[in-house]
């Protein structure tokens, strides 16, 4: 017997895009020069033009941020900010259907995780860190913790608002005013968020938010009236940042790609596991830096694992993000759809075995069906470079110590998974993975208590909890 | 017994806890401070760095997985070898540098102490930078402090002993290895520690001790894939964005510091944050 799910979509009609977008800038909407269209992934349906920041709009916005900074928010107590962001997370509580919608819309994400994940979750950071912003001297950051300025934020597009919350919730709670820039494909909430700042009435220039691309991220990073620059993106551009502001007096955190891996012992609950597994590459597409790409599957429960993971990924609903029964929605760009076509094909050129259960993908939008690659080597580029799709490949070990070294061996540090029902090898494993988040018998699970980052080349620095805070104060990274 | 010669010290390297001549057989002279010849130390070559970071990288492991108290107690033991043999590190910082002996005296006991200061460091950094966070979920979620794996160090011209160890100690405290280059213009009580290292029970590898110029070396450390960090605070700030540009090429953490602190321990660790389900 089998049951088929009737179409269940979310109303639209909750959202009110505009046709056209402009800046804010010193906390008004300001006309923008130059526009290009943001669209709905699954349908490809142009939803608005949004405005491209070039300088003369950069450096208004850095201006404002300043002029904040100096005049009111470095005079506003801890107190009084700590105040302003509560305000901004119950308000997103609100609006949080209507923020859903947009960010479904806007990016093609399942409504069921906009809905039950990035919505909630940006509330609860400006919840959580609207506590810490009268309790500084306390986070063991120094006696007399102190904002940097002003800092430029560039945020990615997979989860657009909860970026921006990761970004802008502990900027502000440490006293800084921010200029931040949402990703090219994904600018509609943050520009919804624009509203929030106003009906909150944060005061004018403490958040500017300019949309572009990657020439206005430059323009953002090179900009020499910025003290910090928190950039979420591409090792790649991760690189290129740390290389511009090398000559400058910057501070710098980065939070950067991933390869993780997602390690089951023999003696993982097998069922469970499976969640996990679909849990760590499927979630948002696998449009996630830390997501469990590498499944390493010890071998003699390996054949087991997978006759189980295709089976289950044969339940997968690909399809319509707004229907509250997808699991799995739209790749964000036809750009990123180009890359995660090529790396499948070069890994089907280097031998492994590809496999997806059947499903029918709508006409029109950018999809990609779940996908393993089985007989994957460490060597093979599948197993090495960050697809940031629905691909996951499979590798297996013997021995603890081999996964171990299998996990490890990447430029990459972000994330793991370990599965297995013995706690003191779960633990083992999490000690010597060297990652900066690491999930024992779970994957994919976030919180602003608990800070978040990666080691090596996944990036500098922590986002979230505690050590998130050192980010945007002064004097804690050492020097 | 005023005609005996005296036997005086060849000073080599140190790498994985040998004392190796330069591949290169390079060496360079240095002198004592009003100009006569003192001793022709190794001028490492970019393999020399090579063959220390493979060193570096085979100890992390162990060395990173002993115990804190372990490593406390080593560090301690290093504390109280130096001073063993404070008088021998006087007159070579006296000879070297022209100091006077109190202030050699000086740097030195201020050298052991140092040592002494971050071996009770170790079993403690975990504590005070560490995290239990109230996740909203069935989570045992906690943030640890890790060493970062090989950090690449340059001392800084002067004090040439106590600057060495500002610079060693912190890093090693936390669990990373280290390949130091030592002061160019005074690098024999660097060399003479090597000695004092060599017979503390540290795990070979753990520190590597090279001497040389900074200008040749320092740019090699920046851009060797094999290493995580840099303190460069030896270094002169003219080179600071030539070396971060090519650190990025493997992302690596660079930091400078201009005194001993409980933050260039942190400076050199990773957090790592684990959630650990709770269930039955």
């Amino acid at each position: 017997m089998s049951f088929e799910y009737a179409p269940a979509p979310e109303s639209r009609a909750i959202t009110n895009i505009k046709p056209k977008y402009g800046h804010f800038i010193g906390g008004k909407f300001v006309t923008g020069s130059k526009h290009f269209p943001t669209i709905n992934p699954a349908t490809e349906e142009i939803l608005s033009q949004i405005a491209l920041a070039g300088k003369s709009e950069v450096d208004a916005a850095v201006k404002a941020a300043r002029k904040a900074y100096n005049s009111t928010w470095s005079k506003t107590s801890g107190k009084e900010r700590g105040k302003y962001l509560f305000r901004i997370a119950r308000i997103l509580q609100e609006r949080a259907r209507e923020f859903a919608v947009l960010e479904t819309l806007d990016n093609g994400k399942p409504i069921r995780e906009s809905r039950d994940t990035d919505i909630p979750l940006a509330a609860a950071h400006f919840f959580y860190h609207a506590g810490w912003a009268d309790k500084l001297e306390y986070a063991g950051l120094g006696s007399f913790p102190k904002p940097l300025g002003v800092a430029g934020q560039i945020i990615p597009w997979n989860f657009p608002l909860l970026m921006l919350a990761w970004k802008v919730a502990p900027a502000l709670a440490t006293g800084n005013t921010v200029v931040l820039k949402p990703a090219e494909s994904t600018s509609l909430t943050a520009l919804l968020f624009a509203e929030v700042c106003q009906q909150a009435e944060l005061p004018a220039g403490v958040v500017n938010i300019v949309t572009g691309d990657g020439s206005t991220g430059a323009l953002i990073v090179n900009h020499p009236g910025i003290d910090k620059i928190a950039f979420t993106g591409s090792t790649e551009v991760g690189k290129i940042i740390a290389r511009s502001v090398a000559p400058t007096k910057k501070s710098v955190t980065l939070e950067l790609g991933g390869k993780g891996a997602n390690i089951v012992f023999e003696d993982a609950a097998i069922d469970e596991t499976v969640e996990g597994i679909i849990d760590g590459i499927f979630f948002n597409q696998g449009h996630v830096c830390c997501a469990g790409s590498r499944l390493l599957l010890q071998e003699n429960v390996a054949e087991e694992v997978l006759h189980k993971l295709k089976k289950r990924m044969e339940k997968i609903r690909v399809g319509d993000p707004l229907d509250k029964n997808t699991d799995v929605g739209a790749i964000n760009s036809k750009e990123q759809l180009a890359k995660i076509v090529e790396l499948a094909k070069v890994g089907d050129d280097e031998g492994g075995q590809r496999w997806s259960p059947a499903c029918d993908l709508p006409k029109k939008g950018y999809w990609f069906a779940p996908t393993i690659f089985t007989g994957v080597t460490s060597a093979h580029r599948i197993a090495r470079e960050e697809i940031f799709g629905p691909v996951l490949s499979v590798l297996t070990f013997r021995t603890p110590q081999e996964a171990i070294e299998k996990a490890n061996n990447t430029p990459f540090g972000l994330s793991a998974g370990v599965w297995g029902e013995k706690g003191s090898r779960t633990l083992w494993a999490a000690q010597h993975l060297r990652a900066g988040v690491i999930w024992t018998n779970s994957f994919n699970k976030f919180d602003p208590t608990s800070p978040f980052g990666g080691y090596k080349e996944s990036g500098w620095g922590r986002e979230g909890g505690r050590h998130g805070l050192a980010a945007y104060l002064k004097g804690v990274a050492g020097e | 017994m005023s005609n005996r010669i005296d036997v005086k010290k060849t000073y080599k390297l140190f790498i994985n806890g040998s004392f190796p001549r330069s591949e290169s057989g390079r060496t360079y002279e240095v002198k004592t401070s009003k100009g006569a010849f003192l001793a022709n130390p190794c001028l490492a070559s970019r393999k020399d760095l090579r063959e220390a970071v493979v060193a570096a990288r085979s100890a992390h492991n162990g060395w990173s997985k002993a115990t804190a108290y372990n490593r406390g107690q080593i560090l301690y033991r290093i504390a109280e070898m130096l001073q063993a043999r404070t008088s021998e590190f006087i007159e070579e910082i006296m000879i070297t540098t022209g100091a006077t002996k109190v202030k050699a005296e000086k740097e030195v006991l201020q050298a052991v102490d140092t040592l002494v200061w971050f071996a009770g460091w170790s079993d403690k950094i975990s504590s005070l930078t560490g995290s239990n966070n109230p996740v909203a979920g069935p989570f045992y979620n906690f943030t640890i402090p890790e060493s970062m794996g090989v950090v690449a160090a340059v001392a800084p011209e002067n004090p040439s002993l106590l600057g060495l160890i500002e610079s060693i100690a912190p890093i090693i405290t936390s669990g990373n290895t280290v390949i130091i280059l030592a002061s160019t213009k005074a690098p024999l009580s660097a060399m003479s520690f090597a000695e004092v290292l060599a017979t503390s029970d540290l795990p070979a590898g753990v520190v590597n001790i090279l001497t040389g110029k900074k200008d040749e070396i320092a740019p090699w450390m920046a851009s060797h894939m094999d290493i995580d960090a840099m303190d460069i605070s030896g270094l002169s700030s003219k080179l600071t964005a030539e070396i971060k540009v090519a650190g990025a090429e493997n992302l690596k953490r660079v930091h400078s510091f201009k005194r001993a602190s409980a933050h260039r321990i942190t400076a050199f660790t990773e957090s790592k944050t684990i959630w650990h389900t709770i269930g039955v």
